[in-house]
């Protein structure tokens, strides 16, 4: 009798583990194919827009490319890391998009406008990719530029008496009509940019 | 009935629970963990209150609970990382890859958050100790 008792309640052991065992993977609702891999602003807002000279030599502003999805990112032409990274992604995110790249277009704006030139930016964002367009300013400028997007940076002085900037280094993604959509963390592979580009071109 | 076989049958519904935490998938209706920045959250900060109204600590669990959803219901913008949420907008930030992230927020007194992205609980002692953080509520 006890022993029939014993197997009795092993029976509701087993079945767990069994099942368990059959299906152990999480269940959780699957993300939507439509789903960005950046961060996501909702409700969409207006981008803030920017006042600027660009490195092609006209003024910057987000309304000259509505129409076009656009990829804005602050940095500096004598960064030794973290923008030669970002540039080198999004060149490759342009790419992997074929002709669809026509309506991507790069915005960089730099956080150094005491070294960082029209012509100094050009020739930088030109060894990434000759479309990419630079933005520069004086100081005052390009503070409220960084400011409007919440944008930090901070001068560290070497013993030498040269410096670098420490800055943010997330990538703003501004749709066709000048919403800004989504925010895509530093780091993030060319293949997550592409993903995320061909939802934000059609839609 | 024999003491061990007594002892057998009290134990075999922890054996259970046990195997059930263990092996048992791990069912969540969304992937989104929601932290809310309560209305008045700027007032209090100028007022000089510094009670955290978010955790300075958000543990995440890939394929589980992996998507980070801040909602700003304060009637002022506030800064996560390098996003500024205006009044009554959300960010949503899925992640990929197990981590640890710090992100500057102005939401919490001592101005930063961090989100640790731990990986998916494949085996079972990574499943007991998701369900343990869960029911400790941690």
């Amino acid at each position: 009798m006890n022993r029939m008792l014993v197997r009795l309640a092993l029976v509701p052991l087993c079945f767990c583990a069994s099942a368990a065992l059959a299906a152990s993977d999480p269940v959780t609702p699957a993300q939507p194919a439509t789903a960005l891999k950046a961060g996501v602003l909702s409700p969409a807002m207006p981008a803030p827009e920017l006042a600027l000279a660009a490195t092609d030599g006209k003024p910057l502003s987000l309304a000259r490319f509505r129409g076009k999805v656009v990829l804005l990112a602050f940095g500096f032409s004598n960064c030794g890391e973290v923008c030669p990274i970002t540039l080198t992604t999004l060149a490759g995110a342009r790419k992997k998009l074929g002709p669809e790249a026509g309506d991507v277009q790069v915005v960089y704006i730099t956080v150094d406008p005491e070294r960082d030139s029209a012509a100094q930016m050009k020739k930088f964002l030109g060894a990434f990719d000759p479309s990419f367009v630079g933005g520069v300013g004086s100081r005052a400028e390009i503070d409220a530029a960084q400011k409007s997007y919440g944008i930090s940076s901070n001068k560290i002085t070497y013993a030498n008496g040269g410096y670098t900037i420490g800055h943010s280094s997330s990538i703003y993604m501004i749709d066709r009509a000048g919403r800004l959509r989504a925010v895509m963390p530093y780091g993030r592979s060319s293949d997550d940019f592409a993903h995320d580009l061909k939802i934000l071109l059609r839609s | 009935m024999s003491k061990r076989r007594r002892w057998l049958l009290a134990a075999l519904p922890a054996l259970a629970l046990l195997a059930w935490a263990g092996f048992a998938p791990i069912e969540v209706p969304s992937r989104d963990a929601l932290f809310e920045i309560p209305n008045g959250t700027y007032a209090r900060r100028r007022a000089g209150d510094l009670v955290d109204i978010l955790p300075s600590k958000i543990t995440l669990t890939l394929g589980v609970d992996d998507v980070l959803l801040l909602r700003n219901l304060d009637d002022v913008p506030q800064q996560f990382g390098p996003t500024i949420l205006m009044p009554g907008q959300s960010f949503r930030l899925p992640f990929e890859v197990a981590s640890e992230n710090r992100f500057d927020c102005t939401a919490h007194s001592s101005g930063q958050m961090i989100v640790v992205v731990e990986p998916e609980p494949v085996w079972p002692w990574q499943k007991m100790r998701w369900r343990a953080r869960r029911w400790l509520g941690s």
